[in-house]
């Protein structure tokens, strides 16, 4: 593809669009697809048959619009509304623009859940097709990898990336243009581009959706990094268990490789750049990255210590750049925009958006993206419409297994790397879950152990036999039979877990306990102490005999 | 001269090793005579557990309902409780059932191995099995441990002199078994 | 090959370029604890034992992977390493059934050693009593798992050694297993040549020989510097 055949395309598409009066656009995500959207889709496009409008109605997929507990979603352009919920018998009113069938099922953009977001990650969400590549490039795909090559020296787009001060979307937060210049700047002649798509946490699921609703701006923004750090090779790494999104990856590589917006001379240029998917057996630890790196060179997926770093020393011992698939999402729009557009929004120390995965007792959940730095209250009660009636709130967990949690007095805090990490808990990957007060928090910290204790790999022994012992220790609690030194024994397990575990996941699994103990010490004390669950759920029976 | 300091000695679920090194001491049983009262054992014919012991080393886990009972009466009358040797520091040899359970332990060595063929139920002739070996400092505090299979000669003497000149003994070198 | 000079606890001492904290300070009579490191082995860093603090850096760092620098400023016994060693020691010991008493190894195992030396008289966590297979299939030597502490010195001893490769690891965290070829017994695996090297180096009874009684056996690891000075020095020297 060139410049010229670049813009044939989107002109073609939009020309093409002119004549199309309401394009119908179903979720074809994950989660609507669980709840029937494929049917709905099969049933829009038969009724647009039957009425005769398939030439000015279109039937198309699209990515996920947010509010995934009213699945399945479905956007019309004609009236740019979102309706809810929507179900087969709903597809003759769709298809009819007859709006009346669809009380308090019909969101528009002034809708509070959409008013407060600023979706840059999700923007094409609603508006393209992700199988088509046609439609990512109508919006404008695809712009970013032509001045990336056309436009710019791999220098300057480090350059460019610097000036955004994007920080890593995985979890940790490290510069993403100082990490795209060690590797640029290595003297090594082969390196590597790797998308790190392994997403594990519990309850989130940001990137499996830009995954399976907007593959191809991954795909723009591992050739703009293949570009910058003088790869050649990229590759994906999906797990096993986000089928969907392994097909609509294959799905797009293939179609870029057939545009030629992948392979040798993209562009007309000399700059040449394949991905290669690969795909994890569903190991959590391979989300570290010098695990993921030994599974990809097909090892078995442990961690090494770091350093060297994997811009040092990485794929086969090669300098490579590894990233988060929103992290490589965010590029694009970097590139197209320039660096001081992205930087001004969000906050200075965290610019640009975070999708997070809101779930638990919150009214709307789902995917909503916002400014890093929005406030955990505008998030909950303004977008997500707070805690349901009758429930009160009592603590967000945010970074999953390797986070902690934000009890209430925290709900005016700004949502941006720095602040989370202050009050004992992290950014992560974006999982967001609103618990209330029948969630017991010791049951909480157990739960995230037994996740790190099944997930520990098992190379180094203060993860592999420390989970296990605190996880032993916290479901004592919760039966009510811990004792004093429990907590000396939990506190020290916690410290020898943090300065002494190979990789982040050992660092990391204490957070849960250490975040609760921190904000909900009194909780614990009641288990120990009065042999008494707080929030009512651990089941106690007491008894004093001896547990032999 | 104020009284001697109370030593006793007790053999829980051991095989009585621990003992049998202690009485190792040979000559030297009569330099530890000199400095404490050794006020029970069983190398000393006396019923009860008395009040206000200052040592007590511990042979053996806790294994039935006896052993329960009586760690708990010895530690409410004991200043000072060591675990005396792997059975009570580790649970050791006697805990080796835990890795079975308590009903697969009792039908592989009535029902398979022996003539009787049944695991005798009658009650109350002898106490109950614990389902599983506890080791001493699951149940009560424990104040030292000399662990070992057995703890030498050497070494008890060491740790019993060093106790009762009001000293902490070391924790480094003692050895788990030999 | 150039000098480094750098200070370990408190000592200055010098070390060849590459070489790393571990053995430059074991050269200098400073014996920082280990499991999993063994010389001749390649490193894995995975026991812990041998984390050290290094000035300026925010991490402890495995001192068998560590490269000296000049002017670097390690400590290798403080009071929180020794806390972490022992705790260490105690998973170890809680994990699996290590029960000496019982043991091959009795009297010349690491870890067992390894507790003795740090002051671990007693464990403050709960055991686990994993009821763990014992593979006798092998004319010659015995896997007891319930002694296994996953160092992986067989695993690499078998692949960089002899080129065998019949050890690995299978499963993950605490059912994690060192396996003979896929996972068949010992006695049936087509890879193994009977070399007995991942015997010799296992530092606990989890490797043994047959035939050995409680506390009768005796690791042998001059043969790996044997080989490996000749690999090195092309010369045949113990």
């Amino acid at each position: 593809m060139t410049a010229e055949t670049l813009r044939q395309t989107r002109d073609a598409e939009l020309e093409r669009r002119k004549g199309i009066k309401n394009r119908i656009a179903c979720c074809t995500v994950a989660g609507c697809e669980s709840a029937g959207s494929g049917e709905v889709r099969a049933a829009l496009e038969r009724e647009a048959a039957a009425q005769g409008r398939a030439g000015e109605v279109e039937v198309r997929g699209t990515g996920c619009m947010g509010w995934c507990s009213r699945g399945p979603l479905v956007r019309c352009s004609s009236n740019d509304t979102i309706y809810a919920e929507v179900t087969p018998a709903d597809a003759p009113a769709l298809v009819s623009g007859d709006a009346g069938r669809f009380e308090g099922r019909a969101l528009t953009t002034e809708h509070p859940f959409y008013a407060g977001q600023r979706r840059l990650i999700l923007r094409n969400s609603g508006h393209a097709d992700p199988e088509r590549i046609a439609d990512y490039i109508a919006q404008g795909g695809y712009q970013g990898l032509l001045k990336a090559v056309t436009a710019m020296t791999p220098p300057d787009i480090v350059a460019e990336v610097k000036r955004s001060r994007l920080r890593g979307r995985g979890g940790a937060g490290y510069p993403t243009g100082l990490k795209w210049e060690l590797v640029a700047r290595h003297p090594s002649t082969v390196s590597y581009v790797v998308c790190n798509a392994d997403e594990g946490d519990p309850g989130a699921f940001m990137n499996r959706s830009v995954l399976e609703g907007d593959p191809h701006r991954v795909l723009e923004g591992m050739a703009i990094a293949g570009r910058a750090a003088g790869a050649e090779q990229g590759y994906i790494y999906a797990r096993g268990e986000s089928p969907l999104a392994i097909e609509r990856i294959r799905t797009a590589i293939e179609q870029a490789r057939r545009e030629g917006l992948l392979g040798s001379r993209i562009f007309d240029s000399n700059f040449q750049f394949q991905i290669d998917l690969r795909i994890g057996a569903g190991a959590y630890v391979c989300g570290e990255e010098t695990a993921l790196i030994k599974s990809i060179e097909g090892k078995r997926g442990q961690p090494a210590p770091r350093p060297p770093y994997p811009p040092e020393s990485g794929l086969w011992g090669h300098p490579t750049l590894i990233n988060n698939v929103e992290t490589f999402a965010n590029i694009p729009a970097i590139i197209e925009n320039g660096g001081d557009w992205f930087a001004s929004i969000g906050t200075a120390s965290s610019p640009g958006t975070k999708v997070f995965a809101v779930a638990g007792r919150v009214q709307r959940t789902g995917l909503v993206e916002v400014p890093i730095g929005t406030t955990l209250r505008t998030i909950l009660s303004d977008i997500c419409g707070g805690v349901p009636e009758g429930y009160e709130f009592k603590a967000a967990q945010t970074g999953g297994p390797a986070g902690g949690c934000i009890p209430a007095p925290f709900l005016d805090l700004p949502m941006d790397y720095d602040s989370l990490t202050r009050i004992g808990t992290m950014m992560g990957s974006g999982g967001l879950i609103v618990m209330d007060t029948s969630t017991c928090m010791v049951d909480v910290a157990r739960f995230f152990m037994e996740f790190c204790m099944d997930e520990s790999c098992g190379k180094c022994i203060p993860c592999r036999a420390g989970t296990v012992q605190m996880h032993s220790i916290l479901e004592r609690i919760t039966r009510g039979e811990g004792s004093e030194a429990d907590f000396w024994m939990l506190e020290e397990l916690s410290a020898l877990l943090r300065e002494a575990s190979l990789c982040g996941l050992g660092m990391a699994a204490p957070n849960p306990v250490l975040s609760t103990m921190r904000h909900f010490r009194g909780e614990y004390e009641a288990h120990v102490r009065e042999h008494h669950c707080p929030a009512g759920h651990c089941p106690i029976h007491a008894s004093e005999e001896v547990h032999s | 001269m104020p009284a001697k300091p109370k030593l006793a000695t007790v053999w829980l679920g051991g095989c009585s090793g621990c003992h049998m090194s202690f009485l190792d001491l040979d000559e030297r049983l009569i330099e530890l005579a000199a400095l404490a009262d050794v006020c029970y054992s069983p190398i000393a014919d006396v019923k009860h557990f008395p009040e206000g012991v200052d040592i007590t080393l511990v042979e053996g886990a806790v294994a039935n309902t006896d052993h329960l009972r009586d760690i708990r009466t010895i530690r409410g009358r004991t200043k000072i409780l060591v675990a005396f040797g792997d059975c009570a520091v580790t649970g050791n040899v006697t805990a080796l059932r835990n890795l079975y359970g308590l009903d697969e332990v009792l039908h592989r060595a009535y029902n398979e191995l022996s003539i009787t063929g049944t695991t005798p139920s009658l009650e109350g002739i002898v106490p109950r099995l614990l389902d599983r070996v506890l080791r001493v400092q699951d149940v009560v505090a424990v104040d030292h441990f000399l662990p070992g299979c057995p703890p030498s000669a050497e070494a008890i003497y060491e740790f019993v002199a060093t106790l009762l000149g009001g000293e902490t003994p070391s924790r480094e070198g003692r050895r788990f078994g030999a | 090959m150039s000098v480094r000079t750098l200070e370990v606890d408190g000592k200055m001492i010098t070390a060849l370029e590459g070489q790393t904290i571990f053995s430059a300070a074991w050269d200098s009579g400073i014996h920082i604890p280990r499991l999993c490191h063994l010389g001749g082995l390649s490193d894995v860093g995975a026991c812990r034992l041998c984390l050290v603090e290094i000035e300026g850096q925010k991490r402890l760092q495995p001192s068998c992977m560590t490269k000296v620098a000049e002017d670097m400023v390690v400590r290798t016994n403080t009071p929180a390493l020794r806390a972490h060693r022992r705790l260490i020691v105690e998973l170890l010991l809680a994990e699996r059934n290590h029960v000496c008493s019982v043991c091959v190894l009795n009297g010349a195992c690491e870890l067992q050693d390894l507790a003795a030396q740090l002051g671990v008289d007693h464990v403050r966590l709960r055991p686990q009593y994993p009821k763990l297979e014992v593979d006798l299939s092998h004319d010659r030597f015995g896997l007891d798992h319930n002694r296994c502490i996953l160092c992986t010195r067989c695993v690499r001893v078998c692949d960089e050694v002899e080129g065998a490769h019949t050890w690995d690891v299978a499963g993950r965290g605490k059912n994690s297993r060192v396996i003979t070829d896929l996972g068949e017994p010992w006695g049936e695996s087509a890879s193994c040549t009977s070399c007995g090297k991942c015997v010799q180096v296992c530092p606990t009874g989890a490797l043994f020989s047959k035939g050995k009684t409680v506390a009768d056996m005796r690791k042998d690891r001059g043969f790996l510097r044997y080989i490996v000075t000749a690999r090195e020095k092309k010369l045949w020297i113990a």
